[in-house]
């Protein structure tokens, strides 16, 4: 691994070489198994040396192309702890992946590809300009007049029932949520839980191609 | 960015360490040797001094020599992009600041560096098994001419050839077999120019073995500019088709 890595430092043409090399050993937490042969070694670790050798020579930039490709969930959590830590050190990461639970979990931004740019920006804001803003409501009952209780908070669009309780479309979630609690506790309802709802990356992302199947077939 | 030896080190450190771990290349620059050392010393001393094919049969010999520096780096060149790219390895490496001119030195160096030192030491044993063993005549015949001299002047050359046909066909084939028989077949056209000297089929002469070595030089110093500029690298990382 070390030598590895000395050959890369080469490439790069650094100095402290030895140094630098603890360094990113280090950041990786392979200090331990430097003198291991790479080709030994498990796809996981291996995807640890290759971020070692980008560390070398402490880039501010780094492009990682599915860093967790093929990788078993422990060494998939391994790598994005490390993506984290390098994250929290202020280096700039551009992460391709198809993982998009991974993009929610790691990414300040996130751009959606199909064929081309099709949104861009953060987690949150690709949420909003995609779905409108709902409460997930939960009861121990289904109320007897839904139409009547949530027709009498004005707060709320749109309604909806659900497996597990209703889905109530709200112009502002911070405002619906009070009034239609006191809604619920006055028509006599048990509230097991009132929440925002939370669509995930994954709906954004199908709900874009959605948009784009539809596109294409009109 | 300029040219660097610092890189160019780098990587054929790598090279030198990944032939010593692999079997496939240690075993190539084992047998090839062996194979090549064997048949003419045996024909060597059992050949008749007095024999009107002496002249012949000691070319023959040598050409054996010759066959080395040929072959040796025919096969691993053609593993040393194909092959890389298969393991993975060549990504990593293509995405440094290296540049193709430097990329494709130091891969022709660390096939050249062991080729040369290898056919060198095989001649060498040659010669003394031959001062040791064979006919006295025949071992005046050895070293009175220019063969000598030529050996040690179309090795290097010859080894040359073989590199810039065999990188350029690695880098363009998609597999090591593929690339393996494509490489050895390039390497042999001036392969027969020789044997054809050597079998008195094309007159000796002192003019045509330094135009011969000439235009292998020439080649040698000419290819490495022209195997660069058709080096595609965005290619050979993205593994698009060319």
């Amino acid at each position: 691994m070390t030598e590895n890595l000395q050959c890369f430092a080469g490439l790069y043409e650094l100095d402290n070489v030895h140094g630098r090399i603890e360094r990113a050993l280090g950041a990786v937490n392979l200090e331990d198994r430097a003198r291991d042969l790479c080709g030994s070694l498990s796809k996981g670790l291996r995807q640890r040396v290759a971020l070692a050798r980008a560390l070398l020579d402490d880039p501010a930039v780094l492009f990682l192309d599915e860093p967790t490709s093929g990788l078993d969930p422990v060494a998939t959590r391994e790598v994005h702890e490390l993506i984290a830590s390098l994250r929290e050190r202020g280096v700039t990461i551009f992460l391709t992946t198809h993982r998009l639970e991974e993009a929610e979990r790691l990414c300040d931004r996130v751009a959606i590809l199909n064929t081309t740019l099709r949104m861009i920006g953060r987690p949150d804001e690709l949420r909003e300009q995609l779905f409108r803003r709902s409460l997930d409501v939960r009861l121990r009952a289904p109320l007897d007049d839904p139409k009547a209780v949530f027709g009498a908070v004005s707060e709320i669009e749109g309604w909806e029932q659900t497996p597990s309780g209703y889905t109530l479309t709200v112009s502002d979630p911070d405002l619906a949520a009070p009034a239609l609690a006191r809604a619920l506790v006055g028509a006599g309802a048990d509230i097991l839980s009132i929440a925002e709802s939370r669509h995930s990356l994954e709906g954004v992302y199908l709900e874009l191609i959605d948009e784009d199947v539809e596109a294409k077939a009109r | 960015m300029s040219f660097s030896w610092t890189r160019v080190g780098a990587l054929l450190r790598k090279e030198l360490r990944d032939y010593r771990r692999n079997r496939f290349v240690i075993g190539t620059m084992a047998a090839v040797p062996v194979l090549f050392i064997t048949l003419p010393m045996i024909q060597l001393i059992a050949a008749n001094a007095t024999g009107k094919d002496l002249s012949v049969r000691i070319g023959l010999s040598l050409l054996y020599m010759l066959v080395i520096p040929v072959t040796m780096p025919s096969v691993v060149c053609a593993y040393s992009v194909v092959g890389e790219r298969e393991q993975g390895t060549l990504e990593p490496v293509l995405t440094t600041p290296i540049r193709r001119e430097e990329f494709l030195i130091a891969k022709a160096l660390a096939a050249f560096v062991p080729t040369l030192v290898i056919a060198y030491a095989v001649f060498g044993i040659f010669l003394a098994v031959a001062a040791l063993f064979a006919h006295p005549v025949i071992v005046s015949a050895i070293y009175a001419g220019t063969h000598v001299l030529v050996q040690f002047l179309f090795m290097p050359l010859l080894a040359g050839w073989a590199i810039w046909v065999g990188i350029p066909v690695s880098a363009r084939s998609t597999d090591v077999r593929v690339a393996q028989q494509l490489s050895v077949l390039g390497s042999v056209p001036p392969l027969v120019i020789l044997a054809l000297m050597s079998l008195n089929v094309i007159t000796e002469s002192t003019t045509l073995a330094i135009g011969l070595a000439a235009a292998l030089l020439a080649f040698d110093l000419l290819a490495w500019r022209v195997v660069a500029a058709m080096f595609d690298r965005e290619r050979l990382v993205t593994g698009r088709r060319g």
